[in-house]
């Protein structure tokens, strides 16, 4: 970077790796590797192989010294420096894993655990007041296969089903100083069918840009899955004091590349990859799990079936549209409230305009009668009257007459005097 | 060593065989080379194939040289109109460049406001600045809480840095000045600068410095503080913070100085030399801003600024972490809450509509049973009425019949009497001729 410095034109912001870099030295690191397999078949000693230190030794024994009734989930934390660089290890074993004679279900306290980790993080990661976030999600699996030379078992088949969609899967042939370098061919051959068969999807390492890192990546990916052989111990041979397993007929060593493929493995996990695993055991592994984890809670809602395809909004936003569309459902219920509610009063009042209607035709009707029954009455009377009239006339005219008559008489007599 | 107490500021040994909820994480020596040490590496390299993203906000008065020192910095001539100033208040232009050095790719983002200090009132000038940063926020917690994310592809558009261009009077900030920046520090890194300072002179621009710098003090503005934490870095940072406000000068016209082509700007009197650290701050700046802080003014933003946006954000819409019995709350927990209170408030909504509507109905029914009453009541009337009437109409007829009666007996009567008179008449008559005839 002098040399840029001096440069024409140099603006500087080539220096911003560097930055990334000091930073993240200051930081320091975290990993978690889980170890899953059976007892015996070296785990621990892989583990110590791996990391060059006694992570498992006489005052940390290995779970494998311990016997377990059921599958326990155990971590172990260390603090490892190299180079300047800090890095925060822990380890995940599961003694017991296998062990049993019923091993049903003996992976469900692995996932558990890795489901815990990441609500763990979930919840920190969503509290309101957020503080350093320590990452202690299992950012790889190493899975033990034992090396039958047939293939894979039931249980490992299930396993790995199970736990390639909630973590890096790393399948290792463990022991791999017990079979020659045909029979570990033919093994690993018939391992990668069967993944390829039951459609498990094994951690993959991703391609680089540069074509010569391809080419190194292309000749890992063949020799998957990786067969190792781990060792405490530290023999001499040649000369050269190295890790391995004495056998009468000569020393496997473990970081022989002809013996196993153990330094792949170590360059793969720890001085290549490992970051790779933490970004995607951050931005695959666990987004996975949070969005199932509120999918679910979101649906808990009022219309489960509707939310099904609302995934790609925040929980907070798709309230504001529930509360939208409620808003909208009010209106039209009021609407429809108002309706029935015109109409119902509608009909009432039809019903007693009807009523009123009636009564009144009724009143008329029984007016009229009665104006006919006066009507009748009044033609009586006048017809009585009447009557009585010309009677009382004719009476009059009687009297008159017969006063006539009784003068006439009288006159008559008067007369004769 | 304090990098390491620091970190693992929790720490404790274990003593138990296995620690396996435990905290603690023991140190372990290691007895070869194992190769972690490459994890530095390894994220920058994937650091470098991401790319990088900086967004810087300008803010200053119009005809403080923002443009031009941006030019100047970053070496390129941005495209962009002169700014156009027809618009009252104040306006925010961002434009982003992808910018290459090496084999870093830079997205950056510059954001210029338009308009800034030409109104009257400028009492509202702040806002659209405010409004601007606080939308970044916003969409980045937005898609920070969206049930499926893709974070690791977001493109940040939050503001990284902001540069305040102070104009030189020489005298002191102005009010404006002091109000956004109170506004803003909170929000964004603020790292102000005195612009166009080729128009002080040295001995006026130290007075300058050193008034700035205490009247930000005593109105309490937190100005960004290139970090001391880090010893690679400290010693140049806590020198540089020192020079606070830099004082920058910038050109993109170059003047041949000795037979070297420098970017300066050209005076009778001299030339003032933009890189020429005797002449102004400018290679301090560029030095802060981006060779050596960069990084860290992104991380500011994400751990200071954005939570602090993102907490204020959140509890505003009533989250909480404890419940009230200061018990944490796990984030389903929370959700939840917050759904069945929201759940309640909706069916509390339809709850009252539903009564209003059936009080509404009571009432009405209320009314049309009064009306109909009062229907009955009249016709009840009427018909009393009625029954008045008739009674009355039979009792005329009842007197009627009676008059009827009576008339028919005085006429029964009558024509008896007239019947015995005829008779009686006649044999009257007789009496009477036979007295005659006595």
């Amino acid at each position: 970077h002098d040399d840029m410095e001096n440069l024409e034109g140099y603006v500087g912001f080539a220096n911003l790796p560097n930055q990334v870099y000091r930073k993240s030295v200051k930081r320091g690191f975290e990993f978690t590797l889980m170890v899953v397999g059976e007892s015996g078949l070296g785990k621990s000693t892989l583990i110590n192989s791996l990391f060059l230190t006694d992570l498992y030794s006489k005052e940390y024994p290995g779970p494998s010294q311990r016997i377990k009734k059921t599958v326990q989930v155990e971590q172990s934390k260390v603090l490892v420096k190299e180079g300047g660089v800090q890095l925060t290890l822990t380890i995940v074993d599961t003694p017991g894993f296998g062990d049993a004679v019923d091993n049903s279900n003996c992976w469900q306290p692995v996932i558990n655990y890795i489901d815990s980790k990441c609500e763990d993080f979930l919840n920190a990661e969503s509290r309101v007041n957020r503080r350093q976030m320590p990452d202690n999600r299992v950012h790889c699996c190493l899975y033990f296969i034992a090396p039958s030379g047939h293939g894979l078992k039931p249980l490992d088949i299930e396993f790995m089903k199970r736990l390639h969609d909630k973590v890096n899967i790393i399948p290792l042939i463990a022991k791999a100083d017990t079979m020659t370098p045909e029979e570990c061919q033919h093994f690993k051959k018939q391992i990668m069918k069967e993944i390829q068969e039951h459609k498990i999807k094994i951690y993959e390492f991703p391609d680089t840009e540069e074509d010569e890192d391809n080419k190194l990546i292309r000749k890992i990916k063949e020799r998957m899955p990786l067969a190792v052989v781990g060792s405490n111990v530290v023999v001499e041979v040649n000369g050269r004091k190295v890790r391995g397993r004495q056998y009468p007929w000569g020393v496997a060593e473990v970081e022989n590349g002809e013996h196993c493929d153990f330094t792949v493995l170590r360059n793969m996990l720890i001085r290549t990859h490992m970051q790779d695993l933490k970004d995607v055991t951050n931005n695959v592994h666990y987004e996975n799990y949070r969005s199932r984890k509120l999918a679910a809670v979101t649906c808990n809602g009022v219309d489960g079936t509707k939310n099904k395809g609302q995934l790609t909004k925040s929980p907070l936003a798709q309230m504001e549209e529930e509360r939208r569309e409620h808003v909208m459902k009010m209106k039209k219920m009021e609407s429809e409230m108002e309706q029935v509610f015109e109409m119902k009063v509608k009909e009432k009042k039809q019903k007693l305009k009807d009523s009123e209607a009636e009564l009144e035709r009724r009143h008329e009707q029984m007016k009229r009668n009665l104006e006919a029954q006066y009507k009748e009455l009044e033609e009586k009377r006048r017809q009585f009257e009447e009557e009585k009239v010309n009677w009382e006339a004719q009476q009059r005219l009687l009297e008159q007459q017969k006063l006539d008559v009784t003068m006439e008489k009288n006159k008559k007599k008067g007369k004769i005097f | 060593f304090h990098r390491e107490a620091k970190f693992q500021s929790s720490r404790h040994l274990c003593d138990s065989a296995f620690d396996s909820q435990g905290e603690g994480a023991r140190s372990v020596p290691l007895s070869g080379h194992v190769g972690f040490d490459s994890m530095p590496d390894q994220l920058v390299n994937k650091s470098v194939n991401h790319g990088f993203c900086f967004n810087i906000l300008c803010v200053g008065e119009t005809g403080l040289g923002k443009s031009t020192l941006m030019d100047t910095l970053f070496n390129t001539k941005f495209e962009g109109e002169p700014m156009q100033h027809s618009q009252p208040g104040v306006q925010l232009r961002s434009s982003t460049y992808e910018l290459q050095e090496s084999n870093v790719r830079l997205k950056l983002t510059i954001v210029n406001t338009i308009g800034f200090g030409d109104q009257i009132n400028k009492e509202d000038s702040y806002k659209p600045i405010v409004e601007f940063i606080d939308t970044q926020f916003e969409a980045y917690l937005q898609e920070e809480l969206k049930i499926k994310r893709t974070l690791h592809s977001y493109h940040d558009s939050r503001v990284h840095a902001c540069l305040y261009f102070i104009a030189p009077t020489g005298h002191s900030l102005k009010s404006l000045d002091l109000v956004t920046m109170k506004k803003l520090d909170s929000k964004v890194n603020i790292i102000p600068i005195i612009a166009k300072s080729d128009a002080i002179s040295k001995s006026e621009l130290a007075k300058f410095k050193i008034k700035i710098t205490s009247e930000l003090v005593s109105n309490g503005v937190q100005i960004y503080q290139f970090p001391t934490d880090d010893e690679t870095v400290a010693e140049i940072n806590s020198n540089m913070n020192g020079h606070l406000p830099f004082a920058v000068v910038g050109s993109t016209e170059e003047v041949k100085i000795g037979n070297k082509m420098v970017k300066a700007r050209q005076y009778p009197w001299g030339t003032v030399q933009v890189e020429n650290e005797n002449h102004c701050d400018f290679v301090k700046l560029r030095e802060m801003l981006i060779r050596v802080n960069m990084e860290d003014l992104r991380e500011q933003t994400h751990t200071r600024h954005y939570e602090l946006y993102r907490r204020c954000k959140l509890e505003e819409m009533g989250f909480k972490d404890t419940d009230p019995d200061s018990k944490p709350f796990s984030l389903q927990e929370t959700y939840e809450a917050k759904r069945n209170e929201f759940m309640g408030e909706l069916q509390k909504k339809e709850e009252e509509m539903r009564q209003m509507f059936v009080q509404r109905v009571k009432e009405k029914e209320a009314e049309l049973k009064e009306a109909e009453k009062e229907l009955h009541e009249k016709f009840d009337r009427l018909k009393k009425l009625h029954q008045e009437e008739k009674k009355k109409l039979e009792d005329k007829k009842k007197a009627l019949d009676d008059e009827l009666n009576i008339f028919k007996q005085k006429k029964t009567a009558a024509e008896l009497l007239q019947s015995q008179a005829q008779q009686a008449g006649g044999s009257t008559t007789l009496k009477r001729d036979k007295e005659r005839k006595k």
